[in-house]
């Protein structure tokens, strides 16, 4: 067995999943759903076999390494945190409601990181990752940003179903806000199937490919053209964003049990954050660079998203906030943290570094 | 009595969620801008970014205009440092504002409740079990120790009715978590400042076999440090025959009144601590001119003899033990490689596969020359069966160290260490308040529980669930039998 077969399998297993949750809820059967939980588990198992595997492997090559130092393990490794969460929760609450979304999300994302062609090689660590902090402060801060996208996907969730009104903020909020996600993710699909940039490097990705077939690309109409594909999705899910809401009511998902599970993850993500994250990261900085904190993007961006956290929790204990606010702001807190984990590196990094190339 | 009316307002103007939200929100804001514009670089990298943001037309402009604002060095900006005093100031206000209510909550004792009262507590139960209040009352005690309380116990009713409550709290003391961190935040905030204004960062580059009693601040000056610090060796370790680097080390020495009083090796992740300075590999590079000092390392080995290690400049000469023959280093190339053609070539600057061309001579005729190769051991044998190897180059390079000194460090992982304690007690512990009234009636004893927490409430639900329904069923079994 080899790491990539095994991710192989956890992400057709994350999708087989998928069905079965789905099933669950036209049938309610509790077979189907003990059935839909282990599919998950094997898959969970399967993804966490290829961890270990990949983490074998770099012994192997004479590197020896934990599997968390570039974007494409990151990202798998994200994936892992958002799954154990999960599971976590199910287990835990009794509750396979999320289990229809959180699959699917898990193995879009498995495939997604597979066909963007982000280089899956082990490569050898630098000098300044080479130190134990690594595992401490990588693995939290992935812990604590999975815990937060899953407050993310509580969040909005809890949005759908308490929104109709179109003229209603948080209702535009989520409409908005989920058809973003979409478009980039569209739009980096567009990427994918008009360069076939697999096997370069990340940073040639990022410059090289990102949006160049549509927002970014040489042709002017081309760029007219995606901004207003952008925009008329963006409407279309204004217009007809109910409709998610009516087909969500069958799931029978309580508006209450969604806003504890949202407070209750953050209340777990950000302890850990600002632990392994935040604390962790200072002393690796102060023993690797000399520095504990030096403003750098990343650590300016940790430090934003950890102040919305913070403003989430003392909105909620001083000011009493619930419901549709509490929601946007735990979904707000989660795009800070999407920029800092990614943004960071795709947008800071190449406003500066463009014109050098 | 103005004066007092201005520091009530002052006061007041600190104490204000408002201020705390306008604060995080500038913090934040700022932030980004910071993150955008490059901080404390040439002003030629602002100037293409804001180029390309707002068009050539207005580059100069917004970037004169950044640079006055400070933007360039915007967490050294005063109005920045004035937004965190702003902040502190918030932080401590509010906490301190707010300390006396938190005392009065933690201080007051728990007291028995009316029986009426129970149905108006969030977690409210009733259950009854068989038995009479003797039976009951050891058991319900037992269930209340299950999960940490310390019951107090007292009549309750009227006089005439046994009835009995017993009541509890626990983690009263968690209330404080929250101004553990705030104070926390704090502690940093003042460790921070004390690094700032009591420390030094700098910086040092040291050829080979150089020493100095000085470091440089970011702007070029000289700091002394009251010690001497040399470099006795740098050396690049690469993973197998790539140009990829597995570590950087140099070789430190610590003089002080001309003696030698430590000798390091540190690495990336691995610094030199020395009378409050801390020096950190943060770079590399080539000395720009070979110095004299500059020297090659061979490790020679004649057919069938000892190896003995020898070093010596480019152009001298070298013997090889036993035979009669001698070597001279003609050139040297910091990273040999061929091209297409064969012909030798120096790929890079940096030391990545240092190599010397070397001319053997015996009986005063050139037998062979050729190029010896640090990465490439097939280039050591030579064709008489003895083996050259080069094993360093000395005095190449030099060695870039990060110098430190930070009184406050400590200041600030103490912070970090109380804040980890107050996010423990802040998420994980809870007060809890628990009222339990026993009411005999008949052959069964009918409980009433009212219970109060400041957190989690379905998870002390939850407990109170277990533990209570698990009485029903012990006594339900004991009444069995």
């Amino acid at each position: 067995m080899s790491s990539p077969i095994l991710f192989g399998i956890a992400e057709v297993g994350y999708f087989m999943a998928m069905m079965v949750y789905i099933g669950y809820f036209i049938f309610k059967n509790e077979a189907v759903g003990v059935t839909a939980t282990a599919v998950a588990s094997a898959a969970f198992l399967s993804q966490s076999a290829a961890l270990i595997f990949r983490w074998v492997e770099s012994y192997g090559m004479g590197i020896g390494r934990a599997p968390l130092t570039n974007l494409y393990e990151s990202l798998i490794f994200f994936v892992w945190c958002l799954m154990l969460g999960y599971l976590i929760i199910e287990f835990k609450y009794h509750n396979r409601t999320f289990g229809a979304f959180v699959t699917p999300l898990a193995g879009l994302a498995l495939g997604f990181i597979d066909l963007t062609g982000i280089s899956k090689e082990i490569e050898p660590l630098v000098p300044a990752l080479q130190s134990n902090w690594l595992l401490a402060h990588v693995t939290m801060s992935f812990i604590a940003y999975a815990a937060f996208g899953l407050a993310f996907a509580t969040g909005m969730l809890y949005l759908v179903l308490s929104t109709e009104k179109r003229n209603e903020s948080s209702y535009i909020f989520w409409t908005v806000a989920g058809s973003v996600f979409f478009i980039v993710l569209a739009a980096m699909g567009a990427d994918f199937l008009t360069f076939k940039a697999a096997g370069t490097s990340q940073q040639q990705f990022i410059k090289g490919y990102l949006f160049k077939a549509t927002f970014r690309s040489d042709s002017g109409p081309t760029v007219w053209l995606s901004f207003a594909g952008a925009l008329a999705i963006i409407i279309a899910a204004w217009r007809y964003g109910y409709v998610l809401k009516r087909m969500l009511m069958t799931f029978g998902l309580s508006l209450e049990f969604l806003e504890e599970l949202n407070y209750k993850i953050i209340a777990v993500g950000f302890p850990i954050f600002t632990l392994g994250g935040l604390i962790f990261g200072a002393i690796w900085a102060d023993q690797a660079w000399g520095v504990y904190w030096s403003w750098d993007p990343k650590e300016t961006w940790s430090l934003i998203s950890w102040l919305v956290y913070a403003f989430y929790l003392h909105a909620r204990y001083l000011r009493g906030w619930r419901g549709n606010k509490i929601a946007v702001l735990s979904s707000i807190g989660f795009i800070t943290v999407i920029f800092t984990y990614l943004g960071v590196n795709i947008f800071l990094s190449g406003l500066h570094s463009y014109g050098e190339a | 009595m103005a004066d007092k009316n201005i520091i009530d307002k002052v006061w007041k103007f600190f104490t204000s969620v408002k201020l705390a939200v306008a604060l995080f929100a500038v913090i934040a804001l700022s932030s980004i801008i910071g993150t955008v514009v490059e901080q404390n670089s040439q002003p030629e990298k602002n100037i293409k970014l804001f180029t390309k943001m707002f068009g050539a037309a207005y580059a100069q402009t917004a970037y004169k205009t950044a640079a006055s604002l400070g933007l360039t060095d915007m967490y050294h900006s005063w109005w920045f440092t004035g937004i965190l005093i702003c902040f502190a100031a918030n932080l401590t206000i509010c906490s301190i504002d707010k300390l006396p209510h938190i005392r009065r909550i933690v201080n007051e004792p728990v007291k028995p409740i009316e029986t009426k009262d129970f149905d108006k507590y969030g977690i409210k139960k009733e259950l009854a079990i068989d038995g009479n209040i003797e039976t009951a009352k050891p058991a319900a005690l037992e269930a209340l120790k299950k999960p940490g309380m310390h019951p107090i116990e007292a009549a309750a009713g009227s006089p005439a009715s046994k009835d009995i409550q017993l009541y509890a709290h626990s983690g009263r003391y968690s209330r404080y978590a929250v101004y553990v961190i705030h104070f926390s935040i704090i502690i940093i905030l003042i460790g921070s400042v004390i690094g700032v204004t009591l420390g030094f960062s700098g910086y040092l580059t040291l050829p080979e076999g150089e020493t100095s009693a000085v470091a440089y601040t970011q702007e070029g000056a000289e700091h002394s440090l009251g010690f001497s610090i040399r470099c006795d060796n740098f050396a690049v370790s690469f993973y197998g025959t790539s140009d990829m680097p597995k570590d950087y080390s140099s070789w430190l020495s610590v003089i002080e009144n001309g003696k030698t009083v430590l000798k390091k090796t540190i690495g990336v992740n691995y610094p030199l601590k020395y009378k409050g300075y801390t020096f950190y590999q943060s770079g590399y590079g080539v000395v720009p001119k070979n110095n004299s000092k500059s020297l090659i390392i061979l490790n020679i080995t004649p057919k069938g003899g000892k190896s003995e290690q020898i070093s010596l400049a480019v152009g001298e000469t070298f013997k090889i033990p036993g035979a009669n023959s001698s070597g001279k280093v003609i050139a040297f190339s910091p990273a040999l490689a061929f091209d297409k053609n064969d012909r030798p070539y120096s790929y890079t600057e940096n030391m990545n596969n240092p190599a010397i061309y070397v001319e053997f001579t015996a009986e005063d005729k050139v037998r062979h020359s050729g190029w010896i190769a640090k990465r490439y051991p097939q280039t050591w044998a030579m064709p008489d069966g003895s083996k050259v190897e080069l094993v360093h180059n000395w005095g190449y390079q030099y060695t870039g160290l990060q110098v430190r000194k930070d009184p406050g460090v400590w200041v600030v992982y103490a912070g970090c260490i109380f804040i980890t304690i107050g996010l423990y007690s802040a998420f994980f512990l809870s007060h809890k308040k628990i009222w339990v009234l026993l009411q005999p009636e008949k052959s069964k004893v009918i409980i009433k529980i009212a219970a109060f927490t400041n957190k989690n409430k379905t998870g002390y639900e939850g407990v109170i669930n277990s533990v209570f329904n698990r009485l029903t069923h012990v006594t339900a079994q004991g009444q069995r039998r």
